[in-house]
């Protein structure tokens, strides 16, 4: 087949599927747009169960989620599963802990919550006049804010890379099509359109991962659920042995220097031992539970029945696609070790289609060191800075491997456009002109390229791995691009919500006509999406890091503060004021020592700061715990410091305890419950 | 009077009691699945096998996941049923002094 030809048609089919999909989200959100603040905060807060689990699965399964995690998961085995644990055991704290609650107290947005359940002083429950002194409700806006923007740039980003890889456009104009279609239908819809676009892109983006997914699975195990396929052998013609696919998948790994797929800790598990797997795990928990963009989407059903309703129908949906993503990760990590099906042992005429699509977006790039002129794939992270280049050795001397070739599989998206073109175009040349070998390779780190191939391959080019059609690869980029659109509009409501209710209406102007505070959040989004599709196009070096991070803020910061509220007459506002800052305080503080050179701009300021990068402050230095779990300290933290305050101050005013009683005290019959429209 | 807002904050108690104890109970069940099969006891799980998966990786990566769904379903009906229960004692105590005057 010609090359080219396939190339075209593929991109004929992506444009396609990308335009359906657009103009359908356009004309959804035209049919819902809104007149009043209710519609455009909280869609009316009438939405029906299922319509709302499918609008939160889609706000929740970010192009992290569509992307990036099946890719985590293939690369860390094992421990790739918290964020799987993670992501979706939070739902359960959501689920059980808040959403019925919130829903019941029925205000519109998070920092509304702990405006009111933390009022600023003793005696005046009403926090609206006297605001100003209202610090509760200004920690949790400028965390929700914080929060949601270095998650939104996340989303843009992704928007970006996506149209770049398979349309051949700037990364710039990818981020500018999605601001666009996002502007649309988030500035005139509000909630109302955001809500029943994300239903259409729940269907997009679910449908886009599970068809490849089942295609794959039937290709190598014989078997249509994928979850089926991950517990079942091989097929014949792959293997005439037929070992259970993850026996094959651990054996290919060691053999190849990584560690074991699916051994749980260990020397060769990777890096995270049991402390760590646990922390991060509860951090990514937590931090689930407390995000605003997630919590919102409880405001939008009309009970604290259908609350309930929609927290099982969300996760259920998002089971879907989470019970899948391991499956096609290790579906995925058989296509790049395996010799016979993937990249091992090639050489240059033999490397596969996708190989060549994808190398020109710069995630993935064959350098071949050793100039032997067949690809290596391997693992020997730790040792660029000798000239192990050949003689790295197998971990089991009777290996009859013996000698295992160093990687040559790297990740050039970070290496300045120049000198990527140079690589692109003859990788020999350039290691030739670059001292060969290790030099070259120690040259190529240095410039900011990566030992590995970048992990969101894994989503992206396995439909090309397994040779599926070219319709299916185009409906995985729409799907892709679905996820991105649907967590970013979602965010950049929250962030509209935060400034128009809770700054504008809450602390600004209280007297603020339902015209004024409308206008306002439409301003709102529509520089929020500017701001988020700036960062996007230029993103701070530290995003990508920060987004992790963002889940330990959200668990050391709101999550001990509400569940705190609902369950306890007693916690007062200054206790529950103090837990939240010494928790952020501590588990901001920790991140910045552990990624100073990311966080502090550069690597002079930071080593300015805290001192060259081996000082003991600059490492683990809380029981080895990784920047990732420090959240969940944080948030053990917060809890501490408000449990032991309480007794030391004066509890909550009637006002208050008679709020919690009413959140927690069924609603009256089955009917619809008002979303106060503040007081 | 009295003995109807007793009997009222009596049942609100009850409900809430009841409520508490259910979701402590789904909460033990979501730390020992999550928390315990999936990563603390994860490695000495990995001895026994579920197909072709090692039974603690398959609860990292697949059952952890597939119980949370089923916790979610349990607390959405057994607490709509609590809730119904509860309006159901507060109509007949609504109820109950219409009677008496009668």
């Amino acid at each position: 087949m010609n090359p080219l030809l396939a190339v075209t048609s593929q991109q004929g089919w992506t444009i396609a599927f990308v335009a359906v999909t657009f103009s359908l989200y356009l004309a959804i959100a035209w049919l819902s747009r809104v007149k009043d603040t209710k519609g455009f905060f909280i869609a009316g807060g009438g939405v029906p169960a299922p319509a709302n689990g499918m609008a939160t699965a889609a706000d929740w399964m970010s192009a992290a989620s569509f992307i990036s995690m099946a890719g985590l998961i293939s690369g860390m085995g094992f421990a790739g599963g918290v964020y799987l644990m993670g992501w979706t055991g939070g739902y359960v704290l959501l689920a059980l802990l808040l959403a019925p609650y919130l829903r019941k107290f029925g205000r519109f947005t998070v920092p509304d919550f702990i405006g009111d359940r933390y009022p600023p002083a003793p005696g005046s429950t009403q926090a609206t006049a006297t605001s100003g002194q209202n610090y509760a409700r200004l920690i949790a806006l400028l965390c929700a804010i914080f929060v949601s923007f270095t998650y939104v740039v996340g989303q843009m980003k992704g928007v970006g890379v996506v149209f770049s890889g398979f349309l051949g456009v700037t990364p710039a104009t990818g981020v500018f099509i999605g601001m666009a279609i996002v502007f649309v239908y988030a500035v005139f819809g509000g909630m109302k359109g955001i809500t029943y676009t994300q239903v259409a892109q729940f269907w997009v983006l679910i449908t886009a991962f599970l068809i490849p997914a089942v295609a794959i699975s039937l290709k190598l195990t014989g078997q249509a659920i994928p979850s089926v396929g991950l517990a079942s052998e091989v097929l014949p013609s792959l293997d005439p042995a037929r070992p259970y696919l993850l026996d094959k998948l651990s054996s290919l790994n060691q053999q190849f220097g990584f560690g074991s797929y699916t051994e749980a800790y260990g020397r060769d598990s990777g890096k995270w031992n049991r402390l760590n797997v646990f922390c991060v795990c509860l951090a990514l928990m937590a931090g689930t539970a407390g995000l605003p963009h997630v919590i919102v989407r409880f405001y939008t059903v009309k009970s604290v029945r259908a609350a309930r309703w929609s927290a099982f129908w969300a996760l259920g949906f998002i089971s879907l696609l989470y019970l899948t993503a391991p499956s096609v990760a290790a579906f995925a990590r058989y296509y790049m070790v395996d010799d016979i099906a993937g990249l091992n042992g090639k050489t240059a005429d033999e490397l596969p289609q996708w190989y060549h699509d994808w190398n020109q977006t710069g995630l993935i790039a064959w350098v071949d060191f050793n100039g032997d002129g067949k690809l290596a794939f391997t693992n020997n992270l730790t040792d660029t800075s000798t000239d192990g280049i050949n003689v790295f050795r197998s971990r089991e001397p009777a290996d009859s491997w013996g000698i295992i070739q160093p990687n040559e599989l790297m990740r050039v998206g970070g290496i300045p456009a120049a000198v990527r073109g140079d690589i692109l175009a003859d990788p020999d040349a350039w290691v030739e002109a670059n001292g060969g070998g290790a030099a070259a390779k120690t040259e190529l780190l240095a410039l900011g390229g990566a030992h590995h191939p970048d992990r969101d391959i894994i989503v992206l080019a396995t439909p090309q791995m397994a040779q599926l059609a070219d319709w299916v690869v185009a409906f995985v980029i729409a799907g892709g691009l679905a996820a991105a659109l649907s967590t970013a509009s979602g965010l950049l409501l929250v962030i509209s919500s935060s400034v128009a209710h809770d700054l504008y209406y809450k602390i600004m102007n209280p007297t603020a006509s339902e015209g004024q505070r409308l206008l306002v959040g439409r301003v709102a989004i529509g520089v929020a999406v500017l701001i988020a599709g700036y960062f996007g196009i230029n993103p701070p070096g530290f995003v990508g890091e920060v987004v992790a991070f963002a889940f330990g803020l959200a668990a050391a910061s709101f999550f001990p503060a509400i569940v705190l509220g609902i369950f306890t007459k007693r916690v007062g506002t200054v206790p529950a004021v103090a837990g939240m800052l010494v928790g952020i305080g501590f588990t901001a503080f920790y991140i910045v020592t552990q990624k100073a050179d990311v966080v502090l701009l550069n690597a002079e300021v930071a080593e300015l700061i805290f001192g060259p990068p081996d000082s003991p402050i600059r490492g683990p230095w809380f029981f080895g715990i990784d920047a990732q779990g420090i959240g969940t300290v944080g948030m053990l933290l917060n809890f501490a410091v408000t449990l032991a305050l309480t007794p030391l101050f004066r509890g909550p005013p009637g006002e208050v305890r008679g709020l919690v009683d009413a959140m927690r005290e069924p609603e009256a019959g089955d009917t619809a419950l008002p979303v106060a429209d503040g007081h | 009077m009295t003995d109807r807002s007793e009997a009222l904050r009596a049942a609100r108690r009850r409900y809430w009691r009841t409520n508490v104890t259910l979701m402590l109970s789904l909460l033990g069940v979501w730390a020992a699945v999550g928390l315990g099969a999936g990563v603390l006891f994860a490695d000495m799980l990995n001895g026994w096998r579920l197909g072709g998966v090692p039974l603690g990786f398959w609860f990292a990566q697949q059952g952890s996941v597939a119980t949370f769904v089923v916790l979610i379903l349990i607390y959405a009906v057994a607490m709509n049923r609590l809730d119904a229960r509860f309006r159901r004692e507060v109509e007949r105590l609504d109820a109950e002094p219409v009677e008496g005057a009668s």
